[in-house]
């Protein structure tokens, strides 16, 4: 399995990560061999097996629906790069 | 007991003994674990933040309690130090999980393992070094700086919890916690020569501690000697109800039936865990301590679980998938460093990470991203988690035979530093005998087991049914016992006399 620079591109984009021409060449070739390894798993059969996402065997844990004081907006807002009147401030997400 | 000359040479249940006793005071022994810090942090550094301050008004309250009343009924840990990997939330003191991108962030509220252990009387002296995200096995990922094998300072610690092995290795404190997500407990105490114990998986609380891939990830502890680890897993285990996926089982008393011996116990030997390019030492002291289970009354009987051969391939899909699920949150908005010049709120983000995160936290955010991306999610993503339920199944399949599985840790000893750094598939081989632990969701305890040519640390790893550590620290202390490994300290922790005694 060949990652190509374009396929890096993609994955990046996905995942909102800026890399630089080094890095694009570099997870090229590395992710390559890291996925070149995963394809043993192809081999094996797995017809009717069912996947597992986590080991226990949880379903919805609910609890009491019951109002409690939650964190303050001082405290939240006091890892903020910025704020503005008691909000986050971000980057437009719309066009003007 | 007789009180040593160095303090910091004590367990954690022979500090207790003396603290209840009060032939010793907190303030004392915490410290004495500030001085041994002082003295061997240029060398080691196994800290991030060191809490010196914290630690001493902690002690302070610790010896007001310990002289209030009875002190036998103050709470177990009272006045141990303690050191916390540096992804623990700890209210008002920084927490990095190792990255740049978290410089500077200090949480609002405690993780609800350090909640517990305040209430439980612990000293916390420090934020201990990690890989970044808790992605390597060497500490060599870390944002911040490296830290040194104590055994030999031109050797890597292991990881990712690098930092809580070498700070117990050393004695700049008595416990500490790490987190485990494929090995990141197991491979640092057998690399440093103490005893490191993940969970099963739902044991501990993940709540307040930086997610990395949150059906892998436990919470555990360190000590030198089991005994120590089996009173901080006591303090932090149980039901907590903001985080769902912790079981209601009951916590057992581990230390009540930690002497109980392992006669008749049935422990099982994988073949397929003596890896080819395993390091002959280390076969022949993992071999040596399963021939001593046998001499102390355990029934030794061959397993096979043949899955685990694909548990690397299916943990390095499953890992990095949930990995880069988790980081997406690090987006410069609410916390972090954030690229607030750029307008564009794409190019924000993009800036964002590509300044902040590391080489291998990008590393598996891409890797994770492309096996969940369209057109790839069955190939890679579906298949691990099916192969995963094989995986399991074997496990499933020896414990109706077995009570306890015996395995190395690591399949070498500590490797130099900067030898594995640039080889991604190199460094994911340390954790190939710890993660097919994680992925069934078992608990498994690594003991030290000798020391190979170089007198470098070997481990042994045991690996128990789900919620039964009670078992594994039973067979990990009688074979412990049964050796004099946890008396050795490295040369570095005993060469000289802390400032401060005489």
């Amino acid at each position: 399995m060949n990652l190509t620079p374009e396929d890096v591109d993609h994955v990046a984009a996905l995942a909102r990560l800026g890399i630089s021409p080094e890095e694009r060449a570099r997870f090229a070739e590395q992710l390559s061999g890291v996925l070149e390894h995963f394809r043993a798993l192809q081999a094996l059969d797995t017809s009717g097996v069912s996947p597992t996402a986590q080991v226990q065997d949880l379903r919805n844990v609910m609890r009491d629906d019951i109002a409690r004081p939650s964190a303050s907006r001082v405290d939240v807002l006091a890892n903020a790069p910025r704020q503005e009147d008691g909000y986050f401030r971000v980057q437009a997400v719309l066009d003007a | 007991m007789v009180i040593p000359h160095d303090l910091t040479t004590l367990t954690a249940p022979e500090a207790r003994t003396l603290l209840v006793r009060r032939a010793i005071s907190a303030t004392e022994l915490t410290q004495a674990a500030l001085d041994r810090i002082a003295q061997v942090e240029p060398a080691i550094r196994s800290f991030i933040t060191i809490t010196a301050d914290q630690a001493l008004a902690q002690a302070a309250a610790a010896d007001a309690a310990l002289g209030a009343g009875d002190p036998a009924s103050t709470p177990e840990l009272t006045g141990i130090p303690i050191a916390l990997k540096d992804l623990f939330c700890t209210a008002g003191v920084q927490t990095t999980a190792g990255s740049r991108i978290l410089e500077g962030f200090v949480p609002p509220y405690d993780a609800t393992v350090v909640a517990r252990l305040r209430k439980a009387g612990a000293t916390f002296v420090g934020k201990a070094n990690m890989d970044e995200f808790a992605m390597g096995s060497s500490t060599e990922n870390s944002g911040y700086h490296l830290t040194r094998n104590p055994w030999d300072t031109a050797r890597v610690p292991g990881g990712s919890s690098g930092g809580s092995a070498t700070a117990v290795a050393a004695g700049e404190a008595i416990l500490s916690l790490g987190t485990d997500t494929g090995g990141s407990i197991r491979q640092p105490a057998a690399l440093c020569s103490v005893t490191g114990l993940k969970p099963t998986y739902g044991r501990v609380s993940r709540y307040g501690v930086v997610a990395f891939a949150s059906s892998l990830d436990q919470v555990g502890p360190f000590s030198v000697g089991v005994e120590g680890s089996a009173m901080l897993l006591r303090a932090i285990a149980g039901h907590d109800p903001l985080d769902a996926t912790t079981a209601t089982t009951g916590v057992p008393d581990y230390v009540a039936t930690i002497r109980d011996g392992i006669r008749g116990l049935r422990v099982g030997v994988p073949a397929e865990y003596f890896v080819a390019g395993m390091e002959p030492d280390v076969e022949r002291l993992v071999r040596a301590a399963i021939d001593d289970l046998a001499r102390l009354g355990a029934e030794i009987v061959p397993v096979r679980l043949p899955y685990s051969a694909h548990g690397l391939a299916t943990y390095y899909i499953i890992a990095p998938a949930e990995a880069s699920s988790n980081l997406s949150r690090y987006n410069g908005t609410r916390y972090g460093l954030a690229a607030v010049e750029e307008a564009d709120v794409n190019r924000a983000m993009d800036l964002t990470r590509a300044r902040g995160f590391g080489a291998e936290p990008k590393r598996r955010i891409m890797l994770g991203t492309y096996a969940l991306s369209s057109g790839y999610y069955d190939a890679y993503y579906r298949k691990a988690q099916q192969v995963r339920t094989l995986i399991k199944a074997d496990f499933d399949a020896a414990f109706r035979d077995v009570d306890v599985i015996a395995s190395p840790v690591s399949p070498t000893v500590a490797f130099p530093i900067g030898a594995r750094i640039d080889d991604p598939l190199a460094m994911y081989l340390s954790d190939v005998c710890t993660i097919p632990v994680n992925v069934a969701g078992l608990p498994g305890i690594s003991v030290p087991c000798g020391f190979d040519g170089q007198g470098l640390p070997v481990g042994l790893q045991l690996i128990g049914r789900a919620f039964d550590e009670a078992t594994l620290f039973r067979a990990a202390w009688a074979y412990e016992d049964a050796t004099d490994w946890p008396r050795r300290r490295p040369p570095l922790a005993t060469a000289a006399t802390p400032a401060g005694e005489s």
